[in-house]
């Protein structure tokens, strides 16, 4: 199953090339733009493993590729997204995330239902990638 | 003529030009300006314009040839700058960054300029983050690296300089198309960096040496960069600058250009001193902006220069 989070997510893969135009757009718009990695793809992990820190002060979109392939090259078999903050008052959150590599094999989710008291049902997700230990996932 | 000959052209190859403009191309681009710039701005550096004028047609020609589907290749735009302190390497290469973007061989046209001081670390591990991040900041500019020989130190064998070497190295050439980088430095020192480090030298196709400038054109700068600032000789301080530019050439740590806007920012202290000293009454705008002969002729360069420094005290305290 595709991991549909973020921007482009319907699309197919971003190529190098796509990737430095949307990061150059949001260079010029000023914000400043990292990349990201995890093995844990629930939608509510927000929080993902930071590649080296966010680029405030790189003018050119192309050290932004350069830091997702030097990424790809530790981290291939993961998902990474490059993300856009936006820093300005009133803002001061995410503008852009798009996912640049995914696993060749995504499992999916399943749904876990929770038996609870007087016949309740509590519905709940998670990822089959999951249930293998970090570092262990998506071989 | 009928419209057969263009339809079959036009079936031919869809997307390419039959034909470049030249000349036009020149225009457009606005290279004209930047080397008409370089003409205006810059005093002598009679060879230095020179190859800037061939290695913008080679490029602009590069350009046509791609439009036309003939290269496909970036050519390799790294350069060398040789030559004495204050010849006007940094200033040039701030012009080559206008240049290069205005032909659309880099991206954003910005010049970052560094010394090893920024590319080495200070412990193991540090040196590679360091030089990456100097890279980044780089990429869709020029990256400047003045007296880059610095860089590589022979007698400390675990010297960190050569981590940023590699790295240095490997960007460009996987790179190119993202950065152009320039390296910086007297010339001798140069040459022995490039001989311990062939990988840079094949990697550099322009070597573009600085002369030193003559006493003629030095007076030519002393008198630019005071226009520039709203100050003027008067005719006995330009002879006394003359002889002034003459005889600091023979001594120590002469760096052409910045020597003598050092003598300058020199000359206008006293100046302030003497206006401050003498003047008595209101003083109008032509007094305040005339550097008079007295203010060059204090310098220690005519009581035989910067060793006067290492004499007792007593007597350079005169």
């Amino acid at each position: 199953m595709r991991l549909r989070q973020g921007q482009f997510s319907f699309l197919p893969d971003l190529t190098d090339d796509d990737i430095r135009v949307q990061a150059q757009y949001a260079i010029d718009n000023g914000w400043a733009v990292s990349v990201e990695f995890t093995d844990d793809p629930h939608p509510r992990n927000t929080y993902w493993e930071m590649w080296g820190h966010p680029m405030f002060d790189n003018p050119d979109a192309a050290a932004v590729v350069y830091e997702v392939n030097e990424c790809r090259k530790a981290h291939g078999g993961k998902y990474i997204r490059v993300m856009a903050f936006d820093a300005s008052h009133g803002w001061e959150s995410i503008r852009m995330s798009f996912i640049v590599n995914r696993p060749k094999e995504e499992p999916g989710f399943r749904l876990v239902r929770q038996e609870s008291a007087g016949r309740l049902v509590r519905y709940t997700v998670e990822s089959y990638a999951t249930r293998d230990p970090e570092g262990a996932r998506y071989a | 003529m009928t419209d057969e000959p263009t339809a079959l052209e036009e079936k031919a190859s869809p997307s390419l030009p039959q034909s470049v403009d030249l000349a036009a191309a020149f225009e457009e681009s606005g290279v004209r300006d930047v080397l008409k710039e370089l003409d205006d701005t810059m005093i002598g550096l009679a060879p230095v314009k020179q190859r800037i004028r061939e290695t913008a047609a080679l490029l602009l020609v590069d350009q046509a040839r791609r439009q036309l589907g003939l290269a496909t290749e970036t050519p390799t735009l790294h350069m060398s700058f040789t030559g004495n302190p204050g010849t006007g390497k940094t200033t040039v290469a701030l012009k080559m960054a206008d240049l290069l973007h205005r032909l659309g061989y880099v991206r954003k046209g910005h010049l970052v300029t560094v010394t090893r001081d920024d590319l080495v670390g200070q412990y193991i591990g540090h040196t590679a983050p360091k030089t990456k991040e100097v890279l980044k900041k780089a990429m869709g500019g020029v990256l400047f690296i003045d007296e880059a020989y610095y860089l590589y130190r022979p007698e400390n064998e675990r010297d960190y300089g050569q981590e940023a070497i590699e790295i240095l190295l490997q960007v460009m050439e996987n790179n190119r198309d993202d950065l152009v980088v320039i390296l910086a430095g007297y010339a001798d020192r140069m040459d022995r960096f490039f001989e311990s480090n062939p990988g840079f030298r094949s990697r550099i196709a322009h070597h573009i040496e600085f002369p030193d400038y003559t006493n003629e054109e030095l007076l030519k700068i002393a008198e630019i960069m005071l226009s520039e600032q709203n100050y003027a000789f008067d005719p006995a301080a330009r002879v006394a600058m003359a002889e002034y530019i003459a005889s600091r050439r023979g001594q120590q740590h002469f760096a052409n250009a910045r020597s003598i806007r050092n003598a300058l920012d020199r000359a206008r202290l006293r100046q302030a001193n003497r206006l401050f000293n003498e003047a008595a009454g209101p003083l109008d705008a032509a007094a305040l902006s005339a550097i008079a002969e007295t203010d060059i002729r204090a310098s220690r360069v005519f009581r035989g220069g910067l060793d006067t420094d290492r004499k007792p005290a007593r007597e350079a305290a005169e």
